[in-house]
């Protein structure tokens, strides 16, 4: 969102500063690795396919983690498959982005007592950038998230943290309907 | 079985099969257990386990060419932990029969049958991961489920999870 809604017409000469640039590249191309491990993964072929469209956000998934930026974690993650998860989390480029799909990643869901062989939550094995609740999430909540990622990279600046850009996204939200009104205010003028 | 109760047609020839199995192996199995839902036997001569499932795939009169589901049952009570194998003879007489073997819950083993009926293989395993008996005579008793280096047998009644598991907590 932001410069291609703003409508350029004219061939006119755009000037930002270079931190825009980039994230405006980065979040326009996040490209998720393309794994499931359980029910939440229907749901987010669901959301890749032709309803909802996800290629419309430049969201296209990989089949390497090396060419990954973002890994969806959708679905119930078994002991067995953490050791997995940390493995692909560790094959992938930074920056990277992790999204926690679904209760099961978020905090072990219906496994949480009885379920012996669920990680209950996988961040405790690797850190988590947004949580989507849901159980599974509805697409219209997985496309949620991932605004909030693209939200997230938005906050970043040459030089900062992770955590202080997860802290700039809590403490001012981007609302995301305001930005658009106002670049194409802009562009008329 | 209660008297003047009707026994339904597929109770009757289970009633049928059983006959011929306790006529040959008498007291090594039990008396009948005539119910509805899943008319079963159990097999007091451990030992003779792989001979009766033998016997009873390859009879003429019983032919239970289908083992249908092979599955673990904790008895805490009795200290005692077994399996249930659902038989059937499918497409020849189409009678069926469930056999229950027990073992004792500590360090228990029961005879294989995997080499009878091919299903029983990760059936086995199955209840050896999540039970603990072992299986004399299986061609390959490993954990089938829980990772190798699992600690404890889940879906014992007195379970307990263990603390970590690589440096990952378990435990909620």
């Amino acid at each position: 969102m932001g410069l291609l809604d703003a409508g350029i017409t004219r061939h006119n000469v755009l000037v930002t500063s270079v931190d825009n640039v980039l994230n405006w590249a980065r979040l326009s191309s996040l490209w998720p690795m393309g794994f499931g491990l359980a029910c939440c993964a229907i749901e987010m072929m669901a959301t890749n396919a032709s309803n909802y469209d996800l290629e419309r956000f430049g969201i296209f998934p990989r089949s390497s983690p090396r060419q990954s930026d973002l890994m969806i974690v959708a679905g119930t993650v078994t002991m067995k498959m953490a050791e997995r998860v940390i493995r692909l989390y560790e094959q992938m480029p930074e920056p990277r982005y992790v999204l926690s799909m679904g209760s099961c990643s978020n905090c072990g869901g219906p496994y949480w007592e009885h379920g012996y062989h669920v990680l209950k939550g996988v961040d405790r094995v690797i850190p988590v950038d947004v949580y989507v609740p849901g159980c599974p999430p509805r697409p219209e909540s997985l496309i949620g998230g991932l605004l909030k990622v693209q939200e997230l990279i938005r906050m970043e600046q040459i030089g900062i943290s992770r955590a202080d850009a997860l802290k700039k996204l809590y403490e001012k939200p981007v609302d995301p309907q305001f930005i658009i009104e106002r670049d194409r205010q802009a562009s008329k003028a | 079985m209660e008297e003047g109760k009707q026994m339904s047609q597929s109770l009757k020839n289970s009633v049928t099969a059983y006959s011929i199995i306790k006529e040959h192996f008498g007291s090594a199995i039990s008396e009948f257990d005539p119910n509805e839902t899943m008319p079963f036997f159990e097999v007091l001569d451990v030992s003779r386990w792989t001979e009766i499932a033998l016997f009873m795939r390859d009879n003429s009169k019983l032919q239970f060419n289908y083992l249908a589901c092979l599955s673990g049952v904790d008895y805490p009570a009795e200290d005692k932990v077994g399996i249930v194998c659902n038989c059937e003879s499918l497409g020849v007489f189409n009678h069926k029969l469930a056999v229950k073997i027990k073992c004792s819950r500590q360090g228990g083993s029961l005879p294989s049958v995997a080499y009878v009926w091919h299903t029983a293989n990760w059936h086995e395993r199955e209840a050896f991961d999540m039970y603990g008996m072992t299986f004399t005579g299986h061609p390959d008793l490993t954990r089938i489920l829980c990772p190798d280096d699992w600690v404890g047998h889940p879906l014992l009644k007195d379970y307990k999870v263990q603390e970590t598991y690589h440096g990952i907590k378990v435990p909620y």
